[in-house]
């Protein structure tokens, strides 16, 4: 190789692989990441720290957004917040896991799209009204869940929240990724109208509502599977999701 | 840079606060088998948001070294925290009804209303809010609009609400500092070069003479560097760059608007699959309860992929226009 790249900080990308593939403590192998990276880029040590630490504080604000809530989702679980998700999912009787979180999938794109991308969120709203009406709504249907299908309906609640997050945001002008992609690419003195990138979004943030929602009802057939023949109520007949043989 | 009546300073010094009687309560946590290091723990991460930017950048690394080490020793451990029994909470609930509701609410609407509305006010020839950080600024307003309001309706005090946030950070807890962290190694990646190396890895040892191979690597290659680096905003300069404009521009004549859209929405297939979006992932799985700190990723996986293969062909066909 003739050009004058440094391979060796790769190494850090290979201590995260192999730390997470180990199932090592991630935030350890972060940081041997890192100092792995600075020393194979021939930094000293002292400037590794140095490094870390400046870092550490220019991204102060990231923890922000997850602690700041905390306190109050707390104190309203403690008053029964997520109780009373769950009696108001109980009132809709046609409300399925599937279906709720295809409705929020739905939401949370529009209007993430339209520039509101706070309206959701996992501290302030997956786990203190989402996920707890997800499981609601399954439990309304077929009693107390098992551990698998519990887990995997919070999984899928935190999952809708991030593929409507993702692919509705990217679709507003006003974002932030649009802005750096304009800005990036000017440096190649090519111009890019912020409106088309947006509006070259769109077939995939379609996709991926279609996609998602079609795994959020096999979802709710999986459920079914799972537990409609051994505690149906009976009252309720679950009528068959479309699409469910493909 | 004009002055404003709601810096975003006041949030650390807020959030430093409260990780200080995190802390105290942790030490005098007899139920917690580690008291000792989770109290350490917590009042180092205080320390940070107190005193950070006054501290030298080299004792702030050690503080992470010191962090890091304790919570991969496992010292970030549970205590007791005096919840409610179910039976408890859902009396509550009932008494409380819909109200309860409203506090939780208040938070996105203030989030909104703030960034949207109040963005640009000025009082008296300030800023309201933090202009470099007015939706932060928002929600932590919300934050506290909401705790106002929590307490009214269930005549809890904010000691119990300090309480609750202990309980929630520490039923997360190394996973709490983990998305930090990972930013704090993606800079350190970008000053050692790790960009450059992927980008010279790629397009040094694919052949992209057709144009659907170059879609692949593209698309692929923002996918996977996304799953490295914890973001699409670090992969994409790299992969534009590499083989968007010199390849994809320079002798397909793609549109550019196309190239970079649909990049962009591959690298975020990618931030799918990745524990290095722990914000996205690894928080969740751990606010959630769940014991597989995977079992995020784990589901979303099946979205990411076809999502990943539909934005190739999408972009094979659209970038012709």
């Amino acid at each position: 190789m003739q050009t004058a790249v440094n391979l060796w900080p790769l190494l850090g990308v290979a201590v995260i692989i192999a730390g997470f593939l180990l199932r090592q403590n991630p935030v350890m192998v972060v940081i041997i990441s890192a100092i792995v990276t600075g020393l194979a880029a021939t930094m000293p040590i002292d400037k590794i720290l140095i490094s870390l630490g400046n870092g550490f504080i220019k991204t102060r604000n990231l923890p922000l957004i997850l602690l700041l809530p905390l306190g109050v989702i707390g104190l309203l679980e403690r008053y029964g917040l997520k109780e009373q998700a769950q009696i108001l999912i109980a009132k809709i009787k046609s409300a399925t896991a599937g279906r709720l979180l295809i409705v929020y999938l739905f939401v949370r794109e529009v209007s993430a799209a339209l520039g509101l991308v706070s309206l959701g969120g996992h501290p302030q709203m997956v786990r203190p009204l989402i996920a707890p009406m997800a499981e609601g709504a399954a439990e309304n249907r077929y009693g107390s869940l098992p551990d698998k299908i519990l887990f995997k309906i919070r999984a899928m609640s935190a999952a809708t929240d991030n593929v409507g997050l993702f692919f509705g945001e990217d679709i507003f002008v006003a974002f932030g990724a649009i802005v750096l992609m304009q800005t990036i690419i000017r440096g190649y003195n090519i111009e890019v109208n912020p409106l088309h990138i947006a509006m070259w979004g769109i077939p995939t943030a379609i996709c991926a509502f279609f996609i998602h929602a079609f795994r959020l009802n096999r979802l709710d057939a999986e459920i079914e599977r799972a537990l409609g023949a051994k505690n149906s109520t009976g009252s309720v007949v679950v009528d068959e999701p479309k699409g469910e043989k493909i | 840079m004009n002055p404003t009546i709601f810096s975003l300073d006041y949030f650390f010094i807020l959030l430093g606060l409260t990780l200080s009687i995190i802390s105290i309560m942790s030490f005098r946590d007899s139920g917690n088998p580690r008291r000792i290091a989770t109290g350490t723990f917590w009042a180092l991460y205080a320390v940070v948001f107190l005193i950070g930017d006054r501290l030298l950048p080299l004792v702030v690394g050690i503080i992470v070294v010191v962090m890091a080490l304790i919570a991969g020793l496992g010292g970030v451990s549970l205590g007791k925290y005096g919840q409610f029994t179910p039976e408890e909470r859902r009396s509550s609930a009932l008494k409380l009804g819909n109200k309860l509701l409203i506090p939780a609410l208040i938070i996105p609407f203030t989030t909104v209303i703030g960034s949207v509305v109040f963005q640009k006010t000025k009082i008296g020839g300030m800023f309201l809010l933090d202009q470099k950080n007015f939706t932060l600024v928002s929600l932590g307003l919300g934050c506290i609009f909401a705790l106002i309001v929590a307490c009214r309706i269930t005549h809890g005090t904010p000691v119990q609400a300090m309480r609750e946030a202990r309980r929630l950070i520490d039923s997360m807890g190394w996973a709490v500092v983990l998305p930090h962290m990972l930013a704090v190694l993606g800079l350190l990646f970008m000053d050692a070069g790790v960009g450059k190396a992927v980008a010279q890895v790629t397009t040094t040892y694919i052949p992209m003479d057709t144009r659907f191979v170059a879609v692949v690597v593209y698309c692929l290659g923002m996918a996977i560097f996304t799953m490295i680096m914890g973001n699409g905003f670090a992969a994409f300069p790299v992969m534009i760059g590499g083989v968007g404009i010199p390849i994809l521009i320079g002798v397909f004549h793609g549109n550019p608007a196309v190239i970079a859209a649909i990049g962009m929405f591959s690298g975020y297939c990618g931030t799918l699959m990745t524990p290095m979006a722990a914000n996205f992932n690894i928080v969740p799985a751990a606010l959630l309860e769940l014991p597989d700190k995977n079992g995020v990723i784990k589901v979303q996986i099946l979205t990411a992929l076809p999502l990943l293969t539909v934005n190739i062909f999408l972009m094979y066909y659209l970038m012709q226009f």
